[in-house]
């Protein structure tokens, strides 16, 4: 392994030195001519498959990563850093529990602090319709061995104190449902552990590089064309979120996917007020606070296909009232930033760990308006599957055959504005 | 946020006015029984997902509630015009032409 190990030592070494004498926490090299694994898209998803590719099946022999754009640019900077497990169904949810217990060692794992924080997450409810639903998916919960617990309104209002729980608003909170093992991490963190790590294990990571085209013969990928040249391999894993579908195209496929933005925001920084994650699908909004201090908050996503990385600002408009439906204290809190990213929806909301029609060519894509969650999860199981060709016992479910034959996972429900 | 005009009503209105309805234009097989799975999914569940130049579907639910065609680029949001879903079909027929003779 190459580089230096993050410690309380390395920490007093360079301190003594004014932190002049860090090394740069992964390398930058030029792209070479061929590799036998490319992963193309460099954010939390691409750079944990390149991770847990490197550290699992070193056999694999050379990987680069291909970033059109910067290591962790993309939707990676742009979500809300929710972490959670509490799904529905059990494919679903098992992939993301293998995140989340992940997630739990993470730190350690990277040797990088992802400021990974247990702070629970609530999923309100409004109607009895909404806590039908809630128990139910809390008892699905309890099947899968995912803590989760229901709670009424008395229970909410013990534990987020800030919140009005009485019955005499527009829309009463009548309890919710609680993970306490869920919390948010730091995004930018993720990426660069995940970029560092990988990179320490030999991964070549190239950033500025964007795939224009696929070379294809006989049914078998043989390279890519890219802006920075020709790229010879035979193993390609798309992990390109929003963009999974123009990737797709220059094979010839199409993917049940949809592009469409997704909008949050955050406050300016302020004392710390809340300390978990609160959401709500009747309300349509969710909020937590960052470690700096800011509210971060988002919601649903345009209706639209769109590219731009921007949304209408209607859709900010319905969020902020949301928040304040929940949350009327904040009312005059005011928004530092605002921004959009492309969030690739699939019909039933689960995502797509998928061989396709051209052999070797993978695609990991589909995690929609909730893929932060699942970042380790994901690249540990696309690892799995770019070293031996077939999906791991978690992906199987994933295929993107199941739009033929119509086994579909629906977690719209679990899914819904709870990203 | 979008104005759209729609060719029904004559009227250029707020985005708010509308919703967004889909790629438009998806042929459904002619004989539904008879096709296999693969090309039922493929009608159903697949998509062009086109970063670019994209024919669409809106509804103006807040007015007279039918479904016309847009033109709009996926990329930039320029909208290049709108029409009925039957003086759409011709254009998008011909789009399309010109991006296989591409």
């Amino acid at each position: 392994m190459r580089g230096q190990n993050y410690s309380l030592w390395s920490l007093l070494k360079h301190g003594f030195k004014n932190h002049q004498t860090w090394e740069p926490a992964w390398e930058r090299v030029a792209l070479k001519p061929s590799y036998d694994v490319v992963i193309v898209g460099g954010g939390g998803h691409g750079l944990a498959t390149a991770y847990y590719l490197a550290k699992n099946h070193p056999q694999v022999g050379r990987i680069a990563v291909l970033e059109k754009g910067y290591l962790g640019g993309g939707n990676t900077a742009r979500n809300t850093t929710i972490v959670r497990s509490n799904y529905l169904w059990d494919e679903s949810a098992a992939i993301y529990e293998h995140s989340l217990k992940l997630w739990e060692g993470l730190t350690e794992d990277l040797n990088f602090n992802v400021m990974f924080s247990q702070r629970g997450v609530f999923n309100l409810g409004h109607t009895l319709q909404d806590m039908r639903d809630i128990e139910r998916r809390v008892n699905a919960n309890a099947l899968q061995g995912i803590d989760a617990h229901v709670l009424n309104a008395r229970e909410v209002k013990e534990k987020i104190p800030q919140l009005d729980c009485s019955r005499s608003r527009r829309y009463p909170v009548l309890g919710a449902s609680w993970q306490p093992r869920a919390g948010i991490a730091h995004h930018d963190a993720v990426a660069r552990g995940f970029a560092r790590a990988a990179s320490r294990l030999g991964v070549d990571l190239i950033e500025g590089c964007e795939v224009t085209g696929m070379d294809i013969s006989g049914g078998k990928i043989r390279g890519l064309q890219t802006n920075l040249g020709m790229v010879k391999t035979e193993r390609v894993g798309c992990v390109a979120a929003g963009h999974s579908s123009v990737l797709a195209k220059m094979a010839g496929l199409r993917m049940p996917l949809e592009s469409h933005p997704l909008q949050a925001f955050v406050s300016e920084s302020m004392q710390r007020v809340i300390d978990t994650v609160i959401m709500s699908n009747a309300v349509h909004g969710y909020l937590s606070q960052s470690d700096k201090g800011e509210l971060v908050i988002g919601a649903g996503i345009d209706s639209y296909l769109g590219y731009g990385q921007r949304g209408s600002p209607h859709v900010i408009e319905h969020t902020a009232a949301a928040i304040i439906e929940l949350f009327p204290q904040f009312s005059r809190v005011r928004m530092n930033r605002q921004w959009g990213g492309i969030v690739d929806v699939t019909p039933d909301a689960c995502p797509i760990i998928s061989k396709t029609a051209v052999q070797g060519l993978f695609f990991n894509c589909g995690w929609g308006t909730g893929g932060f969650k699942a970042t380790p999860g994901s690249g540990h199981v696309f690892a799995d599957m770019l070293a031996q060709g077939e999906p791991n016992a978690l992906a199987r479910s994933f295929s993107v055959d199941r739009f033929h034959t119509g086994h579909l996972i629906d977690e719209h429900g679990a899914a819904g504005v709870a990203h | 946020m979008f104005l759209l005009h729609c060719p029904h009503c004559g009227e250029t209105r707020d985005e708010e006015e509308f919703s967004n309805a889909g790629e438009a234009y998806i042929p459904r097989p002619l004989q539904p029984e008879a096709v296999d799975d693969a090309t039922w999914g493929d009608y159903v569940f697949m998509r062009r997902n086109t970063k670019g130049w994209f024919w669409e579907q809106w509804q103006h639910t807040a007015a007279c509630r039918k479904v016309f065609a847009v033109k709009r680029n996926t990329a930039t949001y320029e909208i290049a015009g709108t029409w009925t879903l039957a003086e759409g079909k011709a254009l998008f027929l011909a789009d399309m032409a010109k991006e296989q003779t591409k």
